[in-house]
């Protein structure tokens, strides 16, 4: 019985493996591993590229970003997205002028809304940049937040 | 590892749950330095995280370091009833993890 269940074992590793080389699962789908790359990327193109596989965003006014005009306190900053885009699989936060601008991805299952609220920093003023894959494309929108340092709201 | 660093909160409206979490954690960038001795505290970060709902993964998150400290995030999702389980878990950079599980109100 063990011998069975080892066979089994390497061949069912031995498939993932050919998926892997054949480019039909990515390492990230099948390790679930954290995508350094992407979040240590200085530049939007090259955060979203190494993390989604391409950095062709379509803007899109189906995607809603809620985010505070003016932050006091660029340490927390509320950030809501959601979308009317159909099939979507992930949502991706970026903040244009943060040294990596990759704050955060998730990945939806289709039971999941197409809604994700969480906090991120924004060292200073800068476009919040929501990335949606929806239907193996990829759309954005952006929204200025402005962050003033001296914490009086000035 | 980590404890009881997890405070979620679910309910259901109509078919779709709704799920808040907080979670603390430093969420240390790796760019501060310590005031006193000056020294760069060390990146400290969640990188992963996920929401299972009856067993079956309706969230994964990646997360970096641009997540504000003690991270906070929501989430909904349909198919869920009341009573349902949840179990929601993380691991930071440190190899560190700790999982939750909770059920829908």
């Amino acid at each position: 019985m063990k011998r069975r269940t080892l066979l089994k074992g390497s061949l069912s590793a031995g498939v993932a493996g050919v998926a892997v080389a054949a480019g039909l699962l990515t390492p990230q789908m099948v390790m679930a591993a954290w995508p350094k790359a992407a979040f240590d990327a200085k530049a939007i193109d090259g955060a979203v590229s190494s993390l989604l596989g391409s950095s062709k965003l379509a803007s899109s006014s189906d995607i809603s970003i809620k985010a505070p005009p003016i932050a006091e306190n660029g340490a927390v900053v509320n950030i809501a997205v959601s979308t009317k885009l159909k099939n979507v699989s992930s949502i991706s936060i970026l903040v244009e002028k943060n040294a990596q601008p990759l704050t955060s991805s998730f990945n939806l299952a289709s039971v999941t809304e197409p809604f994700i609220k969480t906090r991120v920093k924004v060292a200073k003023t800068s476009s919040v940049i929501a990335v949606v894959k929806s239907g193996g494309k990829l759309f954005s929108a952006k929204r200025e937040v402005k962050v003033t340092i001296g914490g009086c709201g000035g | 590892m980590a404890s009881n660093t997890i405070r979620p909160r679910a309910w259901i409206d109509g078919d779709i749950a709704t799920l808040k979490m907080l979670i603390t954690h430093p969420m240390e960038t790796g760019r501060r330095k310590d005031k006193k001795s000056g020294k760069v505290i060390p990146a400290h970060f969640i990188e992963t995280l996920k929401v299972e709902h009856n067993g079956q993964v309706v969230l994964d998150a990646l997360l970096g370091p641009a997540v504000s400290k003690n991270p906070f995030i929501q989430c909904k999702f349909k198919g869920a009833k009341s009573k349902d389980a949840l179990k929601i878990s993380w691991i930071d950079n440190k190899g560190e993890t700790d999982s939750k599980d909770a059920k829908i109100n």
